[in-house]
């Protein structure tokens, strides 16, 4: 089986994180319960007749698999592969909105061509002359982690040798609205800093895309290894810690070999049980970090963790903003990210140094 | 090149019928289930037709045994009634005996409690329970949820109209590599007022019987479906003395890199995923018995897909035919519908008739089946192409 790494990144984020050259040096806090992504100047990687035309979460998408791409050097993929937990969820609700409000009647068809999950990574493919491989995986928050499963299985078997691979969600309004009337999204607005404080149901909610390009062969932009990667649609809090304990030992590893665990919390009083689990239990004794106070919280929020492994591996260095316990590794090299969603679609991912 | 994955059990339901058995039937009889929509109050309703299952969501509630305030969207109703039908064919006993996952598909997801709600949330708490049910993973999680799968592998596939031909491509390549030992593949979409509207306004929708490859074909009918395929590994087929009903013998995916909603003129993405899937399947072009088609009836699409299946198969294009015409373009599901569709010609060594067909396209000289025909098949190969230029190819087989 060929190993497979992190080639290059590519992040828009909550953060100011486009820039490959610098990690999180100036952190961007907020006092609210939806965040939005800071938007590179777009116009600086596409065309701006073609940026008007695109939804936010398409040029986000689009800009940050660009930004993947250049780091790598490459101008196509083997294949493109994208986990959305929503789509461009805007046009679905101005799509919604028009058919209503409309009753049916003077639509036109861009929201709709854009609403469909698939639009990002089709544009992808647009846009650098890709015919290869081309999926996207839907499953809230597991969508990247899918998508990662995919990509492993094809570099491990040497079926490709380059694939982007990516998460990308927008936030929209009525969508933001609802949750916020069932409380999925946090009632208050909270400032990034005590997230973890609040207490109280409910998330913090954030967009983003975080494209990334995968390899079985080394580059010297190399971030890190990617060793295993797993998902599970449920997991009672009683087995989380043995599947964990199972999956590290599915990789030869054990609870003592990870340096840093990078633990998915929301501040949600009701989930974030989870993570307690293991940040109390098997990792007492790890190093820990959180993001999604930098993030926010989306089907995707994932892969910002999955950029923040990468970024930690290869610069070996962990901004104080991020830590969750007060212990310090000797260094880094092998990390583990875990990751639920409202006590569902749980994912394991492990990374290391390259 | 390595063996097909054994398929083990199919469930469906769709506008032909409500199990395999009445699907085959009306596939026989070339009876189609297109009509005028009776369960969606659309403003369309007398200038489009379309493909609609008989039963309403309460009868699919009942049939699943569902309390009333359950929070399934119609999409996640037909899935489930298709999986457990799929596993009842695979005589599975205890889901939980061997590794089983779950890889489901579907566009729509949960769009019709969506736009059916969507100001009432605002205003009323009676049916907010519906809101955690819009994003598309959540018919697979009810799916996965009505099996007994849990603990596991459940992920959900969205490429528009070859999502369910991905699934079972993902899910046959997950068995492949060992990771599961058993995976329920397929997908499922309801009609919606969203797809209905979304297809008017790129002016693709047939106000009559839709009449795939023929020259004055006037767009697709929408349909709603549901299907799903049981794929077990070697190990399992052996060790339970299954009962195969065909193999996933290959299976290719490209990307037309053409235009976000129409194919390219000469089907450069579907040429390529059909000779992936030759490739994978370690056969050549004249070693395929008979072609489903995606075949959706529109200008575009039928052109397109026509001509790459000359790329591929040159002089010798085999019997062909598309099915769209007896279920409509059930969009998420097609893959997963014709997938089922293949295997019964497959263990009955027949292809179906292409409804509607009058005049070959002034194009090329393909002419589809127009009759039910009698033929030996050992293989099938089925398109499923879509928006954002997904194409894929499966190739199903009688033996492995």
């Amino acid at each position: 089986m060929e190993k497979v790494f992190i080639n290059s990144i590519g992040s828009i984020s909550a953060q100011k994180t486009f820039d490959n050259k610098v990690f999180l040096e100036e952190i961007t806090t907020y006092e609210d319960n939806v965040i939005p992504a800071i938007e590179p100047n777009y116009k600086d990687f596409i065309p701006p007749a073609a940026a008007r035309r695109m939804a936010k979460g398409i040029k986000m998408g689009v800009v940050a698999a660009k930004i993947a791409m250049e780091e790598a050097n490459l101008s196509n993929v083997d294949a493109i592969i994208t986990g959305t937990g929503m789509g461009c969820v805007r046009d679905s609700e101005k799509f919604v909105t028009a058919i209503l409000d409309n009753q049916e009647q003077f639509l036109t068809p861009t929201s709709f061509i854009q609403s469909t999950h698939n639009t990002v990574a089709g544009q992808i493919a647009l846009g650098i002359g890709c015919k290869g491989y081309n999926f996207t995986y839907v499953h809230s928050s597991i969508s990247f982690e899918s998508a990662l499963i995919d990509a492993l299985m094809q570099l491990q078997t040497k079926e490709a040798e380059n694939i982007l691979v990516g998460g990308v969600d927008e936030s929209g309004e009525h969508t933001n609205t609802i949750h916020k009337l069932i409380q999925h999204i946090k009632l208050e607005k909270i400032n990034t800093n005590k997230l973890l404080q609040s207490n109280t149901e409910g998330a913090v909610f954030g967009e983003g895309a975080n494209f990334f390009v995968l390899s079985n062969n080394k580059q010297n932009s190399c971030y890190a290894q990617i060793l295993g990667v797993k998902t599970f649609n449920t997991l009672p809090i009683s087995k989380l810690t043995a599947n964990l304990e199972g999956f590290l030992k599915d990789n030869n590893l054990s609870v003592d070999d990870i340096d840093v665990l990078i633990s998915g919390n929301n501040g949600d009083l009701n989930f974030d049980n989870y993570y307690l689990e293991l940040t109390q239990g098997l990792f007492n004794n790890t190093q820990q970090v959180y993001y999604k106070h930098l993030s926010g919280e989306f089907n995707t929020a994932s892969s910002f963790g999955f950029w923040l492994g990468a970024k930690i591996l290869k610069t070996q260095h962990i901004p104080s903003e991020i830590a969750l316990n007060s212990i310090k590794s000797k260094g880094f090299g092998t990390v583990l990210l875990y990751n639920q969603y409202r006590g569902k679609n749980h994912s394991f991912t492990l990374l290391r140094q390259c | 090149m390595s063996k097909g994955v054994a398929i083990t059990g199919m469930g469906i339901i769709s506008a032909i019928g409500n199990n395999v058995a009445e699907n085959y039937r009306s596939l026989l009889e070339g009876r189609t289930g297109i009509s005028q929509i009776s369960k969606i109050d659309t403003l369309h309703k007398d200038s489009i037709m379309v493909g609609e299952i008989e039963f309403n969501n309460g009868q699919l509630e009942e049939k699943l045994g569902l309390s009333p305030n359950n929070n399934y969207s119609r999409t996640a109703l037909l899935g489930a009634v298709a999986a457990k039908e799929a596993i009842a064919n695979a005589k599975i006993t205890d889901i939980k005996a061997y590794r089983t996952g779950l890889i489901s598909s579907t566009s729509v997801g949960g769009m019709d409690m969506t736009e059916k709600y969507y100001y009432d949330y605002l205003e009323s708490g009676d049916n907010r329970r519906y809101i955690e049910g819009h994003h598309a993973g959540d018919s697979t999680e009810k799916i996965a949820e009505q099996l007994g799968i849990d603990q596991s592998l459940v992920t959900t596939i969205s490429t528009a109209c070859s999502s369910a031909a991905n699934a079972i491509m993902f899910g046959a390549r997950l068995i492949k590599t060992g990771q599961l030992d058993r995976v329920i593949v397929g997908g499922a979409d309801c009609l919606s007022k969203f797809t209905i509207n979304g297809f008017k306004t790129l002016m693709i929708l047939s106000d009559t019987y839709s009449t795939p490859f023929d020259e004055n074909r006037k767009g697709l009918n929408l349909g709603e479906a549901a299907a799903y395929l049981v794929l077990e590994s070697e190990m399992l087929v052996k060790k339970e003395n299954k009962k195969v009903l065909g193999y996933v013998a290959g299976y290719g995916n490209a990307n037309d890199a053409f235009h976000q909603t129409a194919s390219s003129e000469n089907g450069d993405g579907a040429t390529l995923s059909m000779e992936k899937a030759l490739a994978v399947a370690g056969l050549k072009p004249k070693d395929v018995d008979y072609i489903n088609a995606h075949g959706t009836a529109t200008g575009n699409n039928d052109l397109s897909e026509g001509r790459a299946i000359i790329r591929v198969f040159g002089e010798e294009v085999p019997e062909f035919s598309s099915t769209k015409a007896y279920t409509g373009h059930t969009l998420a599901a097609a893959g997963a519908i014709e997938a089922v569709y293949a295997i019964l010609s497959l263990q009955n060594n027949i292809i179906y008739p292409n409804l509607n067909f009058k005049t070959p396209m002034k194009e090329f000289a393909l002419t589809p089946e127009t009759t039910l025909k009698e033929k030996v098949l050992n293989t099938v190969l089925s398109n499923s192409l879509g928006f954002g230029g997904n194409c894929s190819t499966l190739i199903f087989s009688k033996n492995p």
